[in-house]
């Protein structure tokens, strides 16, 4: 009720909320991609020779394709010769929380997740990555007691190099599609996590992203790998400055789920959209699938409400035997924004199991898809698959796009799909005010109940921040 | 309390009201009667504030204050509340949800203090079980699937929630059968006291056994063109609207 009520507050406040920078220095290298470039990032970062050879080969895998095409979206293709691709804080080797930049817990307390404050009240272990590198991670010694690896993936390449040589790549491969070859190429930092046999990670794991410098592209990296029988839930957040360019993420999540594991991955996603009339932006082209091998399940769960062109289709591969895969998103697009979301999943185990939930809400002039593919193969013998659609619109000049792929390969699957259409009602809105509630409120609470099925999703202190996102995201669409 | 002075009013261009006079005065109740598209709901919209109907003419004041120009929800913050004919429904918001947010929304807009959590469930409560409602009902989602008796129970619920001082029923009575009649009459009437007055928009006499009206006034073609004592609705319940039809001609 009071958080509704604070929801409610800030509602009245405009423009995108995160639109400051920060002012730290930062060690950056000139424009540009080419080998020396990349040997150049990975020399920083003191990489071994396996890690350089594995971005170089990337790299020219990377130059032998093409910009994908395909998805319902139109923008001017980035210069990738115009982009930074190494933005990291100076002043590195950081002990303890009073050794960061305090310019740098300034912007975090600006944007509400002071360090200190997460740490003691939420019991959240907090992977920060600013400009890709990572610069404070907590809570490492509790998880370390239960034999849990959380660290940045620069580290986990010094410390870990077995796990990582073992898994990096296997499931979004360098091959797999064009942002994924160019992450791979000159990826700069990201979180690795690593959950032993059989252990239940005791708090959310959270990583937070921010792209500061300007002319900086992001390319984070992702591992999470959850060995037999153990479960994590994993949070992340992404914020942006404001600024009239167009800034490029083009991240790379991977999730191996072994037998019997659980991950559950939740994103709320808040790049800097653009101005009202389509100027600047982020354009965040992501690459998210994970492997669930016998009786895993993988739970994909996004709130979208930024970024000036959004292409990503977080996926499951459900490979063994009676595993679950699940898809729970929110794609919130308003003024020039333009979303083409959705997911894979892919049925090759028996007895395997998907359900995903989709919400589109299109506002102003944006253009806001679905996109999903559900195959079943030939070894997927009773698999099912369930499939929810919903799209709603406000106003009558944005669109809405639902593209539903389906390959069924063996006569004892299962499919639903439904999908709806609808508007925000003049007599919702109406029957709202007459209430008390004004416009603004009103809006908020239908959409937070159209939402709903996925936020109950969330862990709680995400459903609460992603309630206020989509209710500032929607500011001024109707009236 | 409200005094509607020579109302006119139109949608899209049609006038449909056309010269109201009523004055409603505070621990009053007023039924409103008569036949349909005389223009009953479209009083009780425009006082509520829907912006689909352009005033022409006339004004509507409440406590000596014209409000034609205050947006719904402010309207509501005075103490302005109408029983809808056909409440809508918003998925995925729980009944519970929607009354603390309304409740809420408006103690702010008049500088008051939330109410808290504790406080609100004692207060649904109470009046949960003066309109005999299940308790399951305030985790449901608000109007969806509900029965037409539910709706309107629902809305008498928030009624009593909201404690207005003037509450506009606009047809509450379709759609009830005669124990939910009752049930939501006996609602009405424990809310009755000097201080705040009751619109009643209805066709039928049975509504008005129970709730009983301190004048009845007959609307044709967007006119109150007769008013009385209880015993009109009486009279109309007996002869129909074809006797006034005729004296309007």
């Amino acid at each position: 009720m009071s958080e509704q009520d604070q929801i409610l507050n800030e509602v009245t406040s405009s423009e995108y909320k995160y639109g400051f920078y920060t002012d730290v220095e930062s060690d950056k290298v000139p424009p540009g991609l080419n080998e020396d470039v990349i040997r150049m990032i990975s020399a920083k970062k003191n990489e071994p020779e396996w890690m350089t050879e594995w971005r170089l080969d990337a790299f020219k895998i990377w130059q032998g394709m093409a910009e994908p095409e395909w998805a319902n979206v139109h923008y001017k293709k980035p210069d990738f010769q115009a982009i930074s691709y190494y933005s990291a804080p100076k002043k590195k080797q950081i002990n303890g929380l009073d050794e960061v930049d305090p310019e740098l817990l300034k912007t975090f307390e600006k944007l509400g997740i002071s360090l200190d404050e997460q740490k003691r009240l939420t019991g959240v272990a907090m992977d920060v990555v600013v400009d890709s590198v990572s610069v404070a991670t907590t809570f490492k010694k509790t998880l370390a007691e239960k034999g849990i690896i959380f660290c940045s993936m620069s580290e986990a390449i010094q410390e870990y190099p077995e796990l990582i040589k073992k898994y990096l790549g296997t499931v979004v491969p360098k091959t797999d599609n064009f942002y994924a070859a160019l992450n791979s190429a000159v990826f700069t930092d990201g979180s690795f996590c690593y959950i032993p046999k059989g252990v239940r990670c005791p708090m959310e794991l959270s990583t937070y992203f921010r792209i500061n410098e300007s002319g900086t592209g992001q390319f984070e990296r992702t591992l999470v790998v959850a060995d037999e029988s153990s479960y994590v839930s994993y949070l992340e957040g992404c914020t942006a400055p404001q600024r009239d360019e167009n800034q490029l993420h083009a991240a790379v999540v991977e999730l191996v789920a072994m037998d019997d594991a659980e991950i559950k991955y939740s994103t709320v996603q808040n790049w800097f959209p653009g101005d009202a009339e389509g100027k600047g932006g982020v354009f965040n082209f992501v690459t998210k699938r994970g492997i669930c091998e016998r009786g895993a399940k993988i739970s994909w769960t996004q709130v979208e409400t930024g970024s000036a062109v959004t292409w990503k289709y977080p996926s499951c591969i459900l490979k063994g035997d009676n595993s679950v895969g699940e898809f729970y998103s929110v794609a919130v697009t308003n003024n020039y924004q333009q979303a083409d979301t959705g997911t894979k999943m892919i049925h090759l185990g028996k007895n395997t199991k998907s359900t995903i939930v989709s919400k589109g809400i299109s506002a102003g002039h944006s253009h806001n898809s679905y996109r999903g593919l559900v195959r079943m193969g030939p070894r997927a013998i009773n698999a099912r698959n369930f499939s929810q659609c919903d799209s709603l619109l406000m106003g009558d000049r944005c669109g809405a796009h639902t593209f539903p792929y389906i390959e069924v390969k063996h006569p004892s699957a299962r499919m639903e799909h439904e999908a709806t259409t609808s508007k925000i009602g003049e007599d919702q809105i109406f029957y709202c005010q007459q209430r008390g509630l004004d416009m603004e409120a009103a809006i908020a609470l239908i959409v937070n109940g159209y939402c709903k099925d996925v936020l109950n999703q969330l862990p709680m202190e995400f459903a609460v921040e992603a309630q206020k996102l989509l209710a500032i995201s929607l500011e001024g669409s109707v009236g | 309390m409200l005094e509607i002075v020579n109302l006119h009013a139109s949608v899209d261009g049609q006038p449909i009201l056309k010269g109201i006079n009523l004055r409603i005065g505070a621990g009053e109740v007023h039924a409103i009667m008569g036949p349909n598209g005389s223009g009953k709901s479209t009083l009780s919209n425009v006082i509520a504030g829907r912006e689909d109907y352009e005033i022409t003419e006339g004004d509507i004041r409440f406590h000596g204050e014209s409000i034609l120009e205050l947006a719904p929800e402010e309207r509501a913050h005075l103490g302005v509340f109408l029983s809808f004919q056909y409440p809508v429904e918003i998925p995925g918001v729980t009944v519970s949800n929607f009354i603390k947010t309304a409740i809420n929304e408006s103690k702010k807009a008049r500088g008051e203090e939330p109410l808290d959590a504790s406080s609100m469930l004692k207060k649904m409560r109470e009046k949960m079980d003066l309109l005999e409602m299940d308790k399951g009902f305030l985790s449901r989602s608000l109007n969806e699937g509900f029965s037409g008796g539910e709706k309107k129970r629902n809305e008498i619920f928030q009624m009593a929630m909201l404690e207005p001082t003037l509450a506009i029923l606009d047809e509450t009575d379709s759609g009830l059968d005669i124990d939910a009649l009752r049930i939501v009459a006996n609602g009405v009437n424990a809310l009755r006291s000097p201080q705040n007055a009751f619109m009643v928009i209805t066709h039928y006499q049975r509504l008005l056994d129970h709730i009983v009206p301190d004048y009845v006034h007959v609307l044709f073609k967007g006119k109150i063109v007769k008013s009385g004592d209880k015993s009109l609705a009486l009279d109309l319940e007996e002869r129909g609207y074809d006797w006034i039809k005729k004296e309007q001609e």
